[in-house]
């Protein structure tokens, strides 16, 4: 019996900036301690605060220790694990209280208003150890369904509980399972999972099959179970191999204690689970690409009709879920759907995660009820801007969705909201941006990222992104007309209206929405060729204020391009003539602004 | 997995172990592990409170540790806190001793008097 548990994240973001080290640490000093029969180490999924990692939490008192070295163990094995004394310097100051008494968790405001339903277990179990999963009611809802309800029964509650695809579509996933659910038993079916996440910046479902992979396959055995189908795949990308890791993992120990296979709880249901690794194509998150690909074919869509619940994988019935989705299913098994709609709005039930990244100070993972302000998720949960910068806007739904200007900050975040507001759900990433970026710029990086991802099966996605690309160029480079402005509406509204599949029909969203939002400063880039927010170089001009200016000449040698001289001009006060920058030579690094102490050069 | 009975009983088995990490605890045993305590035999004594508690699967105990309570002459101590109620302080404590504080105190609910340190320090 172990009387302390050190959790130790084991997540992507909390791995790359050491863990694993300090995990080992851990090991190596409780060994020297002779403690190895009394603490355990565990390495976890994501604890949400990447910003802070690595992150180590132990328990029972919950202390939350942030950005440990292996540097720091030392201290933390010998106060507190030998003496019971937290080290408080090392603690997430946020649960350190003024009077240097500890907080619980759920005071500080990263996670107050969290509620955490799809990562329920992640940084709470040992995601490699099936018994753990179990100790927290895992396969409860998957023993449940097989021995007291109904396939159909399962997609009523599934129905009732309201729950949106977590995918970015958010169509109701019961009614998704019914159209599969004829011919039970007499043809084959399959069910899919949707882990390929491709959007820039998000990683909440690789955070869930890394810290909770069993909810995953418990689920897919659910939804075969509820539409007849004895095979999963779940397709992920290669680049993921914790996850890819984990999750092998995951399925060779449910095999082995049986709750994958043949007659699962001694009922004659059985359901197998197999991974198929994706080489990260963005469009093979697109459904009829993604099978495709699984299928061993080039990832590449294709219309539908038929949908893939008729005519999907290998030509069979097919349902795909994402794995945000799945990690619900559980949950709403065991407590009802009446629990799950309890939290949320009416219709758009239960919660959401998003990957906070950008200009924000918490970057991470969170989990917010449906319904969430955005304001509440940047301010509060988010920590808000650093360096004391203003709230621009924030794009949700990645390269398919739309920014949300400030003006719009108290929007509640769901479903419908996002749509109406020219944005979308998507998966959950959710960038924040700050005043020093240019929504002119943002626009082309989601597009320059379609125009690279697009599979080019259909000419209105292949070249119609391409030209609107150009556009956008033509006006960040300063040539610019305003007539572009209607050209670039026309072209955005032929795309979406002619791509084959979801990526075109969504990739021309971002400018749509910032041309929207921001209308003006398009017109400032072709108007008056500036910037605002000093980003477009091609419109940027440097320039040293002569008056300010001591001449010491620190720029002339930082400038790369040879594009500074002197004046003759000597300022009142002054000893040395200040300098001057020629625009012709100048290539806009801005290294003569960085070094000048004087703050007399700026640009605009 | 053959039956519902064989999930359970492994949920139970591990329901013991990962109650450590529940906060959902009203009552905590506080083992004093300064050095002083480690000296006069804390350790154990916490061990036994660990395994015994996890034992029991007493989910609204927690066994935890602190330094130095400051009464160094009556080490092994351990302050029991419960919600509502003052505090316990039991002094000289070792392994033997911590089955009936278990039993008596933290399942039945009554304090063992003659341990604690208004009896022991008289
Ligand atoms: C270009 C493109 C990329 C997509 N990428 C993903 C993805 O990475 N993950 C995902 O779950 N859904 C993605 N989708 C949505 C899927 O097509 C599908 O709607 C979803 O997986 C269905 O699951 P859900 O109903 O549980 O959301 C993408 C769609 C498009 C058009």
């Amino acid at each position: 019996m172990f009387r302390s548990h050190v959790m130790i994240c084991g997540g992507t973001g909390c791995t790359s900036s050491g863990s694993d080290k300090v995990a080992e640490a851990f090991e190596n000093e409780i060994l020297a301690n002779g403690l190895e029969n009394e603490v355990k180490v565990i390495r976890t999924g994501c604890f949400g605060l990447c910003a802070l990692g690595p992150i180590v939490v132990i328990y029972p008192e919950g202390s939350f220790y942030s950005r440990i070295n292996d540097s720091d163990v030392k201290e933390i094995v010998s106060e507190h694990l030998l003496k019971g004394r937290p080290v408080t310097k090392l603690l997430y100051n946020e649960t350190v209280a003024e009077d240097n008494t500890i907080k619980s968790l759920d005071e500080t405001a990263f996670y107050k208003k969290q509620v955490r339903v799809a990562l329920r277990n992640c940084g709470v179990i040992n995601p490699e150890n099936i018994e753990e999963y179990i100790g927290y009611d895992g396969y409860q809802a998957l023993g449940k369904v097989l021995t007291e309800m109904t396939p159909d029964e399962v997609i009523q509650v599934i129905l009732d509980s309201g729950l949106r695809g977590r995918g970015g579509g958010g169509f109701p996933t019961g009614l998704k399972w019914k159209f599969a659910s004829s011919n039970r038993g007499k043809v084959q079916k399959y069910v899919c999972c949707n882990a390929d996440e491709g959007d820039p910046g998000a990683f909440m479902d690789r955070s869930v099959l890394e810290g909770d992979p069993h909810a995953l396959l418990e689920a897919m055995a659910i939804a075969g179970y509820a539409i007849g189908a004895n095979k999963g795949y779940v397709y992920v990308r290669a680049e993921y191999p914790i996850a890819v890791n984990r999750l092998q993992i995951a399925i060779d120990q449910a095999k082995e204690y049986g709750l994958m296979g043949e007659n699962i709880f001694g009922t004659d249901f059985s359901f197998d689970v197999e991974i198929k690794l994706g080489a990260g194509a963005f469009v093979c998150g697109e459904e009829t690409a993604l099978m495709t690909s699984i299928e061993g074919h080039r990832g590449e869509p294709r219309p539908r009709p038929p949908f893939p619940a008729v005519k999907g994988l290998f030509e069979s019935p097919t349902i795909l879920n994402n794995v945000e989705t799945y990690a619900n299913i559980p949950r709403i098994i065991l407590n009802g759907a009446e629990w799950f709609k309890s939290m949320g709005t009416e219709k758009s039930p239960g919660t959401k995660v998003f990957a906070l990244g950008g200009k924000i100070t918490n970057t991470g993972l969170v989990e917010i009820p449906m319904g969430t302000t955005l304001r509440t998720v940047v301010e509060e949960i988010g920590g808000g801007i650093p360096n004391g910068k203003k709230f621009k806007a924030a794009q949700t739904g990645g390269p398919s969705g739309g920014c949300i200007p400030a003006s719009l900050i108290d929007t509640p975040i769901d479903y419908d909201n996002l749509i109406a507001i020219g944005s979308m759900m998507g998966s959950g990433g959710l960038i924040v941006m700050d005043e020093d970026d240019c929504m002119v710029d943002i626009a082309k990086f989601f597009l320059e990222f379609t125009v690279d991802e697009s599979c080019g099966k259909c000419a209105p996605c292949r070249i119609g992104t391409k030209r609107l690309l150009e556009l956008l160029n033509k006006i960040t480079s300063g040539n610019g007309e305003m007539e572009d402005l209607v050209r670039i509406k026309e072209l955005s509204e032929f795309i979406k209206a002619n791509s084959l599949c979801g990526l075109g029909q969504t990739a021309p969203n971002p400018v749509l929405s910032t041309l929207h939002y921001f209308y003006d400063e398009y017109v400032e880039h072709i108007q008056n060729k500036r910037c605002p927010a000093g980003v477009c170089k091609a419109l940027l001009n440097y320039k040293i204020d002569q008056d300010k200016c001591i001449g010491c000449g620190k720029c002339a040698k930082n400038c790369p391009a040879d594009a500074i001289t002197k004046t003759t001009y000597i300022a009142p006060g002054h000893k040395l003539p200040s300098l001057t920058i020629d625009p012709a030579k100048c290539v806009k690094c801005g290294a003569c602004m960085d070094g000048c102490k004087f703050g007399a050069i700026s640009k605009g | 997995m053959k039956s519902l009975a064989e999930l359970a009983a492994i949920r139970d088995k591990m329901r013991q172990t990962v109650a450590t990490r529940d906060d959902k605890a009203s009552v905590r045993v506080v083992v004093g592990m300064a050095t002083c305590g480690i000296a006069a035999g804390a350790r154990p004594v916490l061990n036994a409170f660990t395994e015994d508690v996890a034992r029991r699967a007493l989910e609204n105990v927690m066994v935890t540790q602190t330094g130095c309570i400051g009464i160094c002459q009556y080490e092994p101590v351990v302050e029991v806190y419960e919600e509502g109620k003052e505090k316990v302080t039991y002094v000289k404590m070792d392994p033997a001793k911590v089955a009936r504080v278990v039993s008596e105190h933290l399942v039945g609910g009554t304090p063992v008097a003659e341990y604690t340190v208004g009896t022991i320090s008289k």
